[in-house]
Order: structure tokens, then C-alpha cells, then sequence
């Protein structure tokens, strides 16, 4: 199976399941009260339609045998998932440690382990891109970030 | 003559001081992001819209329409200069705009985009001048059935043209009725969908999914490709920008056929403006006495696209602004914006917000010229930026991003919830499920819902009354219609065409 057709019934399972679940819940709540639809009414119709969409994306995915031969340059796809996962780490370490910190962390992370430049430019930049954004936030337009024990 | 004097008071809005300078911060922003791949004008309005929530709403959304526009000028500097668009409605300028260069003809290529985004881009607004009043007076005998019709109608036309598989358009718009969903039932105060999170009663906010899967999901998959690109030298001084006369006589039809063009497709919900500079592209072609000169560097095929993808504004903002219904992600977020300084797009907004309205409709007259005297002697400037590192930017973007989630609401929260989204749009885009269904689904959920249950309270449950009513059963027919058109072999060729060049 080829990349596209694997995440189109994986992601189709996914929604399918999401479905059952809008579908399972919505029937806890009022369907139709005497005041009109209740709560339940909307979620339950298009909890069945996703439902009923993905089936259908899951019989289409099994059925194109001969499909889209697009693979994954694991690679690049590493890339982007290594910087999102430095990013929901730093925004993890943001509670603790505060925006300044953890924001020179991730760039610096970002300029010299995804885009490999040296550690002196990535330094340079972690530390001048997250000062400049304290300066202009927080000091210049009083919005507020999440500070950490030193009070930024 | 109530336009005319609605647009003498647009001008007196529009020329103080402070929403002329945010019209040109606006446009200025806009070029920039329009001369950057990798972020989109969508992605910079959810950005800044948190550092709108103070300003005045008229000068806000000048600025913000501003970028809308702005960027489409801007992607013409990348499409022509580096084959790489700057924006997808820029992808049809490559063609020919980087022929025109490889011939040492950048800098006409560049004057003539220049040239044919200002002409086209100031007959949209007259267009939207001149529909968008009588549109909104026919809106005014609009009922819940016809309100939830015009959304299902629209919500079609965005899944029909919004990528190649009609399921996926489908199911990224159920995921948005389904985010809009969680929080607080408006008419029973049942938590719905929460997960035993106080935090999310009052529902997520929109930001956070706009910024999650515009700007992140834009972001990694940029890091993903990691495209790197020659830039083909700019040339200097303005008489190097300006295209000769057998240039511009050869392109007299296209600045016409790209505003005409542009302006009824870009009137359309889900049309957009890149499926609109593919068909001027296509007339353009299909008319010319030369159509063995396109893609080897023709005049017109710049021309034409470059005007229809300008003209696309205004027709854009006619079904927002007379009936607030989005046709697109970045209107969307306008849309959303409008709502958050209390301004209600629809058909009485000419009437209760005329400051904003005409405000905004005479702002694009004054920004179509600051967009001309910016792109014309400024271009090789504005070239500079593409010299700008990523690993410089892409930090940058992630900052900003923090400080729009964050900043709405103050709640790390927010933060982690960004976090998901921006893997969820990068997931989206991987397995090519378009995003702009999601954010409509999102933003006009809330909205349907209430259409479709007042619908059925107004007549005590009988759902015939949504084709019982003209208009209503008119629109819901033409939606189905719409979603049938797969099922039509010749027609979805039409569609599968439009939307594979659209890329």
C-alpha cells in the first residue's frame, strides 16, 4: 500500500471512530425539547455523516489497487516533526521556565539542529530573536507572556 | 446616490490620518508576506489579529484587509524572480513571469503585474462598490431557512473547489462543525463535547485553531521541503520597471478579462483567487492570436492572472461583508475578526457600521495605489527580504504564533491546544485534506446550527419549511447540485482541472 492510500484509511479509521464518539455522546443529551431541537440535534447528524464519510474514504482507499505512488522522505518528514516536537516541548517548559527561556531554546534548537548552521549562529540568533520579542511585547506593548521564576 | 454618498463617507474614514498610515502598515505587511513562500496572508492575519483587539475596528480592518491584498501584489515578485509563488494565487505568474525574466525582461514582468494588480484590483472595489448594496438589500428578506440554505450553499462550494477529493473536503468541514461545537450550548447551557476540561466550556478559541493550522502547519511544512532557490537578478531604477508599449498593447485585453474575471469568481465562496487567475490565464490563452507565446514568456500571461487574482478582493468580500459568509480562509478570519469588535457582517451592516463598511470599501481604493507606488520603484527592496535565512524566520513565526495563542486568552492551555492544531494542519496537508473547509466549518458552525434549530422552532419541528420557502429550497437544491457534480463525468474534469493546476 502506497503512502496516501495507508493514510487515507488510517485517517478515515481515525474519523470514523470520531464519529461514534460525536454520535455516543450526543445521545446522553436532548434531541428535541419541547422548545425545538436541543443539544443533541446538530452533533448527532453530522456525527453520522462522518461517520458514513469515512467508511466511504476507508472502501476507497482499499479499492484503488492501483493508486498515487507517493512515498515518505522519512527525512524531511523527521524535520517537521522533530521542530513541532520542540515546539510542544518548549511550550511544556514554557509553564516552568517562562517565554524568554524556552523560546531561546526552541530557536536555538531550530537553527542548529534542523537547519545544521553552527552552534555560535544559532546562539547568536536564540538570544537576540527572544530578547527582541521581550522588548517589543511585553515592554513595548504590555502584552503579557508567560513569565517564568525570574519574572519573564 | 446612496452609494455615492456612502463612499463620500468611506473617504472621510478612510483619509484620517491614523487609518490612512494602518492602510499602508497593512499593505506594507501584506507585500512582505506576499514576497515570503511559506506564509500566507491567512496565516499573518490570525497572527496579528490579536494585536488588533485594541484598535479602532475600522482602522483594524483596514489594516488586515490590507495584508489580504497586499500579498497578492507581493507573490508576483517571487513567481516571477525565482519560479517559486509567493502565494498559491501567484503559482499561474511562474509561467510566463519567469520566461519574461530568463529573457531580461524581469523588470517589465514586474511592472506589468504591477500595473495589471492595480487596474484590476480597483475595478473589484468598484465592483463592490456598486453589488454590494443592492446584495444586501436582497439579503434583508432573508429568514433562518435562507441564512442556513446561503451556508450550506457556500460550505459547497468551499468543499467542491477546495481540493481534489470531495470526502475530504466533507470531512475537514465535520471536524470544524465538530471543534465549533465544544463548549456551551447557547440555547440549553449543556456542556457539549468538554472532556471534563472546565477550560474548554467556553469553547476554543478561534485564533488557536487559525494560527495552529495556518501558521504552524504552513511552518512544518515548509522544514519539510526545505526548497532552496536561485533569485534571478532585479533590475534598478523605475524606467527599468516599466514595461514598452507593445508590452502593455499586448496585454490591453488581459487587464480587462483578469478584472472581469477575477471579480465573479472571487464572488463565489470557495472560488478563490487562485482558481480565478487560472481561468483569466485560460481565456487569455484561449483568445490570443499567439497562443504558442504562452509559457515562453508572454506578456499577457502575466497580466492576466496577475489582474484576476486582484479582482478576486472584491468579489470576495461581497458575499462577507452583505452576508457574512466567508468564501475562503483569510476572509474567514476577517469575518471572525469583524465579530470580535461587535461589528455584525451581513445586510445591515451598511446601515449599523457604515464607518467600517464604506470605511473599509474606500480604504482599498486608497491601498490599490499604495500597493502601486510600494511594488513599482520599491520591488528590488522588497527582493532583499527573500535574502532573509529561514532558520531566522521560521523561529520568528513560531514566536509570533505563542504571542497570538497566548494573548487572547493568557492560558497555557491555549498554548498546548496550538500545539495539537499545528500538528493537525501539517497533518491535513500530508494526507491532502484541504484546511479551508476546517476553518469555515469552524467559523460559520455556530451560525448554522443556530439557523437550522431556529429554522425548526419557527415551524415547531417540520423540516419541510427549509424547501417550502423560494429562496431557501433554490439554494439547498443548488448545494446539492454541487455536491453531485463528481457523480457528472465532463464536469468533473472541469473541476479536477481547476483544482490540480491550482496545486
Amino acid at each position: 500500500m502506497t503512502f496516501l492510500k495507508n493514510g487515507d484509511a488510517i485517517s478515515g479509521a481515525a474519523l470514523a471512530a470520531l464519529g461514534a464518539y460525536i454520535v455516543m455522546q450526543s445521545r446522553a443529551w436532548d434531541y428535541y425539547t419541547l422548545d425545538g431541537p436541543g443539544p443533541a440535534f446538530f452533533p448527532f447528524w453530522y456525527g453520522v455523516a462522518m461517520v458514513a464519510l469515512s467508511l466511504l474514504l476507508i472502501v476507497n482507499a482499499a479499492r484503488n489497487g492501483n493508486g498515487t505512488t507517493e512515498t515518505i522522505d522519512w527525512r524531511a518528514t523527521g524535520r517537521a516533526l522533530g521542530t513541532w516536537l520542540a515546539f510542544a516541548l518548549s511550550v511544556v517548559l514554557m509553564e516552568f521556565a517562562g517565554f524568554l527561556i524556552s523560546f531561546a531554546l526552541l530557536t536555538f534548537f531550530i537553527v542548529a539542529v534542523i537547519f545544521q548552521r553552527p552552534l555560535a549562529t544559532a546562539g547568536v540568533v536564540a538570544i537576540a530573536s527572544a530578547l527582541a520579542f521581550h522588548l517589543i511585547f511585553p515592554v513595548a506593548l504590555s502584552v503579557s507572556l508567560p513569565a517564568g521564576p525570574f519574572g519573564f | 446616490m446612496e452609494i455615492a454618498s456612502g463612499l463620500l463617507h468611506g473617504f472621510a474614514v478612510a483619509l484620517q490620518p491614523s487609518n490612512v498610515f494602518w492602510c499602508f502598515v497593512g499593505c506594507l505587511l501584506g507585500t512582505i508576506v506576499g514576497i515570503m513562500p511559506g506564509l500566507g496572508p491567512a496565516a499573518t492575519i490570525a497572527l496579528l489579529l490579536p494585536l488588533t483587539f485594541k484598535m479602532d475596528p475600522s482602522g483594524g480592518i483596514i489594516m488586515l484587509a490590507g495584508i489580504y491584498y497586499g500579498a497578492k501584489y507581493g507573490g508576483s515578485t517571487t513567481s516571477i524572480l525565482l519560479n517559486i509563488p509567493g502565494e498559491s494565487s501567484s503559482v499561474v505568474t511562474c509561467i510566463d513571469g519567469y520566461q519574461m525574466a530568463r529573457r531580461g525582461r524581469a523588470g517589465a514582468a514586474l511592472g506589468i503585474a504591477a500595473i495589471a494588480s492595480f487596474i484590476a484590483g480597483t475595478v473589484g472595489v468598484i465592483g463592490l462598490t456598486l453589488i454590494a448594496p443592492p446584495v444586501a438589500a436582497f439579503a434583508l428578506s432573508f429568514s433562518s431557512p435562507e441564512y442556513f440554505a446561503l451556508m450550506c450553499l457556500g460550505l459547497a462550494l468551499v468543499v467542491l473547489l477546495s481540493g481534489t477529493s470531495l470526502i475530504k473536503g466533507l470531512l475537514a468541514l465535520l471536524l470544524g462543525l465538530w471543534l465549533t461545537s465544544i463548549g456551551t450550548d447557547l440555547f440549553t447551557a449543556q456542556a457539549r463535547f468538554i472532556f471534563g476540561q472546565a477550560t474548554l466550556l467556553g469553547g476554543i478559541d478561534f485564533m488557536v485553531v487559525a494560527i495552529g493550522v495556518f501558521a504552524i502547519g504552513e511552518v512544518m511544512g515548509s522544514i519539510e521541503a526545505g526548497e532552496e532557490a536561485r533569485m534571478l537578478p532585479v533590475p534598478r531604477g523605475i524606467r527599468n520597471l516599466l514595461p514598452n508599449w507593445e508590452e502593455l498593447r499586448a496585454c490591453r485585453f488581459a487587464f480587462l478579462n483578469g478584472s472581469i474575471t477575477g471579480f465573479l469568481v472571487g464572488c463565489l465562496p470557495g472560488g478563490g483567487a487562485t482558481i480565478s487567475s487560472f481561468i483569466a490565464y485560460g481565456i487569455e490563452k484561449a483568445v490570443s492570436k499567439h497562443p504558442e507565446q504562452f509559457g515562453k514568456g508572454a506578456p499577457e500571461g502575466v497580466a492576466a492572472p496577475e489582474g484576476a487574482n486582484n479582482a478576486d478582493t472584491g468579489g470576495a468580500l461581497v458575499p462577507l461583508l452583505t452576508l457574512g459568509i466567508p468564501g475562503g480562509g483569510s476572509t474567514a478570519i476577517m469575518l471572525s475578526a469583524l465579530v470580535l469588535w461587535g461589528v455584525k457582517p451581513g445586510p445591515l451592516m451598511m446601515t449599523e457600521s457604515p464607518d467600517v463598511f464604506w470605511g473599509l470599501v474606500a480604504s482599498m481604493y486608497i491601498g490599490n495605489v499604495v500597493l502601486l507606488i510600494l511594488n513599482l520603484p520599491l520591488v528590488p527592496l522588497f527582493a532583499q527580504i527573500l535574502r532573509l535565512p529561514v532558520y531566522v524566520l521560521f523561529p520568528v513565526i513560531f514566536g509570533i504564533s505563542i504571542v497570538g495563542a497566548y494573548g487572547a486568552s493568557g492560558r497555557i492551555f491555549d498554548l498546548g491546544l496550538l500545539v495539537g492544531f499545528g500538528l493537525l494542519g501539517y497533518i491535513m496537508s500530508k494526507l491532502k485534506y484541504p484546511s479551508a473547509p476546517l476553518i469555515l466549518g469552524f467559523v460559520l458552525g455556530d451560525a448554522m446550527e443556530r439557523a437550522l434549530r431556529q429554522s425548526l422552532m419557527m415551524s415547531q419541528g417540520d423540516v419541510l419549511t427549509l424547501v417550502q420557502r423560494p429562496i431557501s429550497a433554490i439554494m439547498l437544491a443548488l448545494a446539492v447540485v454541487i455536491l453531485l457534480i463528481p457523480l457528472f463525468g465532463w464536469l468533473n474534469r472541469l473541476r479536477m482541472r481547476a483544482i490540480t493546476e491550482n496545486g
